[in-house]
């Protein structure tokens, strides 16, 4: 069977949950073999080879980092030569989906981005992706091997399956014209404490009828255990940072529960929130958009309705 | 500086969206217009060469309404446009799109470009992988989904946002470059925009004006093609009640009821 390569997610060796999914979804497909890039590879075996991996393929080159494309375009190229994969699984997010399309066109694969499942079809590898604004689901097939396929996260319950996860180091020579664009400068983001905005359960929106004052919002939020979401309005009015921005041009979450708070539901932040579980809104005006996704609605002022709701929601769970 | 902006012609997303009988987007049915996360990329070229002779030329590859993508941006000031049109194009993967663009640029730009700007995404297929793949293919660095943006030297600077962090990128030109929403405010067309953008020329190119044969694109020589299409169930609107002092509370019992709380 032919080998399917797995770009590895990590943190200093730390291995994040999605590379495990990836891990689970290749074996339906081939024989797993982790792509890793960094020098911390002995932090990340063990977590490899129990998710499956039977070869580790190590990219240890400090020109090749996770945050610039081409180089990692080039480094995964190098293994893809050695290994001849049947199909190349990258979580989706950051460079990688840039790093997947310099790379399809490397190797004449065929690129499929932010894929919810991927397995084997009738005459390639078979996908599964939203479309405009997740109105439809569609299912594709890559005809052209290699299949370069990005995932988003909770695409597949990770399952143990353990293999040897044997060690081979892939040396690579990166291009002049692939060194050119460098990073020259990296800003951390303050944390905010809240959970990550596209893995919480719930999440709490603000929009334009917030008048820029989040508290509410926040205090909702807190009192969920929830993460603090913005529509683009308020992100552009400068109230909420651009990595909170839900929709189109933001993220795209799929919680439990969303609840947006003085947002009207323009499509594109329905782009970004409407296959959660379940929705629910507040909203000063009856003929919001965003009253037509609900499960539950309050038609009102959103600073009476959510601190009342905080208040009922605190002496519920006390 | 002269500078190339690809655009791309998408229909409206206010729109019912949807798909052909050969799985490709449907683009008769439904009102097209130029993507609306590419008039940050006209927007970012107009100021670059604002007070100078330079000029911008804007290029799609796409449909006879294609046209239109250009007209707008002429109308926002660009100084010309490209349009490459032909049958065999319908149905192009990515990958067939930014080889017809490779070409494209070259002969807009007599050779080499000096920078080519580009969006964040088409809003139909929201991949965000042309601009990556037309670097690979044109051999020129690639500066991607940057919110801020300087040109000085020979060297494009700008910021790139992630969740984590923001990265401050840099290359020589020629590059290739993606802006985001970020980035600035497009203007709307003036009057006296979309009088001149009538005088301002336009050329159409077939894929044998690039030299590119048609057996490397079109749908049947995609690497990947839809096979179905599922129309996402529309979502069943559930109870709203109007606030009468007690909003809040009919909030909290709905969240205790469906164990959300
Ligand atoms: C290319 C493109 C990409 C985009 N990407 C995104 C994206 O990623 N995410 C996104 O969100 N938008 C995006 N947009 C913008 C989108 O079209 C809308 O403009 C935006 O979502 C509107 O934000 P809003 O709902 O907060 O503001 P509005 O549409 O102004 O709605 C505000 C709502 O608040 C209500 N309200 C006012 N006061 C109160 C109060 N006191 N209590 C309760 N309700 C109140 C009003 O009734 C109204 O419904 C994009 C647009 C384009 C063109
Ligand atoms: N058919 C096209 N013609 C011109 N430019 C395009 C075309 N398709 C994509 N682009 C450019 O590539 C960017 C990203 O598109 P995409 O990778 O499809 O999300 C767009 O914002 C455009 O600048």
């Amino acid at each position: 069977m032919a080998e399917v390569l797995v770009l590895v997610d990590h943190t200093d060796g730390q291995v994040k949950k999605n590379t495990a999914e990836l891990l689970t979804l290749a074996r339906a497909l081939g024989v797993p073999s982790a792509v890793f890039i960094g020098s911390s590879v002995e932090a990340a075996r063990p977590r490899l080879a129990q998710f499956g991996a039977a070869k580790v393929y190590v990219v240890d080159n400090p020109d090749v980092t996770g945050a610039v494309a081409a180089p990692l375009a080039e480094a995964l190229a190098a293994v893809a030569e050695q290994a001849s994969p049947a199909a190349i699984l990258l979580p989706t997010g950051g460079v990688n989906k840039e790093a997947g399309a310099r790379l399809a066109v490397k190797t004449g694969g065929g690129l499929i981005t932010d894929a919810t499942n991927v397995q084997p079809g009738d005459g390639g590898v078979a996908t599964t992706q939203s479309a405009f604004a997740s109105n439809y689901t569609v299912e594709s097939l890559v005809t052209k091997s290699p299949a370069i396929v990005t995932v988003k996260a909770n695409a597949a319950a990770p399952a143990a399956a353990q293999a040897g996860a044997t060690v081979v180091p892939v040396e690579v020579t990166v291009s002049e014209v692939a060194k050119a664009a460098k990073i020259t400068g990296t800003e951390a983001k303050a944390k905010s404490g809240r959970p990550e905005l596209t893995e919480a359960q719930i999440v709490v929106s603000g929009g334009r009828g917030t008048s820029g004052d989040f508290s509410p919002v926040e205090a909702f939020a807190d009192t969920l255990g929830a993460a603090v979401g913005a529509s683009r309005a308020a992100v552009d009015a400068g109230w909420y940072p651009h990595s909170n921005q839900v929709g189109q041009t933001g993220k795209q979450v799929s919680p439990q529960l969303y609840v947006a708070c003085g947002i009207s539901g323009a499509i594109q932040h329905r782009a970004g929130m409407q296959t959660s579980k379940t929705i629910v809104a507040i909203n000063k005006d009856e003929e919001a958009p965003i009253f037509e996704l609900v499960d539950f609605g309050v038609v009102g002022d959103l600073f009476t309705v959510l601190p009342q709701a905080n208040d009922a929601v605190q002496a519920a769970k006390s | 500086m002269n500078i190339v902006v690809c655009v791309k012609y998408v229909p409206d997303a206010q729109a019912d969206r949807t798909f052909n009988e050969d799985n490709t987007t449907d683009r008769s049915n439904v009102d097209g217009l130029l993507s609306e996360l590419d008039e940050y990329a006209v927007e970012a070229a107009l100021k670059l060469v604002e007070g100078s002779e330079d000029e911008v030329t804007v290029l799609t590859v796409g449909p006879d309404g294609a046209a239109d993508a250009i007209k707008k941006a002429l109308q926002m000031g660009a100084h010309k446009g490209v349009h490459v049109l032909d049958d065999a194009i319908h149905g192009s993967d990515a990958p067939a799109t930014s080889l017809v663009l490779a070409e494209a640029v070259k002969k807009a730009s007599g050779g080499t470009p000096e920078l080519v700007l580009m969006g964040l995404a088409s809003t139909d297929g929201t991949m965000s992988v042309v601009p990556a793949m037309l670097s690979e293919r044109l051999g020129l660095p690639q500066v991607t989904q940057l919110s801020t943006l300087e040109v000085a030297d020979g060297v494009v600077k700008g910021r790139r946002d992630s969740d984590t962090a923001s990265d401050s990128f840099e290359a020589p030109l020629p590059a290739v470059v993606s802006v985001t929403d970020q980035i600035n405010e497009p203007r709307y067309p003036s009057f006296k925009g979309i009088m001149a953008a009538k005088k301002k020329p336009v050329e159409t190119w077939s894929l044998a004006d690039l030299g590119v044969d048609a057996g490397q694109v079109g749908l049947d020589n995609a690497a990947t093609k839809v096979t179905s299409f599922t129309a996402r169930p529309p979502r069943e609107q559930g109870e709203i009640v109007t606030d009468e002092g007690d909003g809040g509370t009919k909030l909290a019992e709905f969240l205790a009821k469906a164990k959300l709380i």
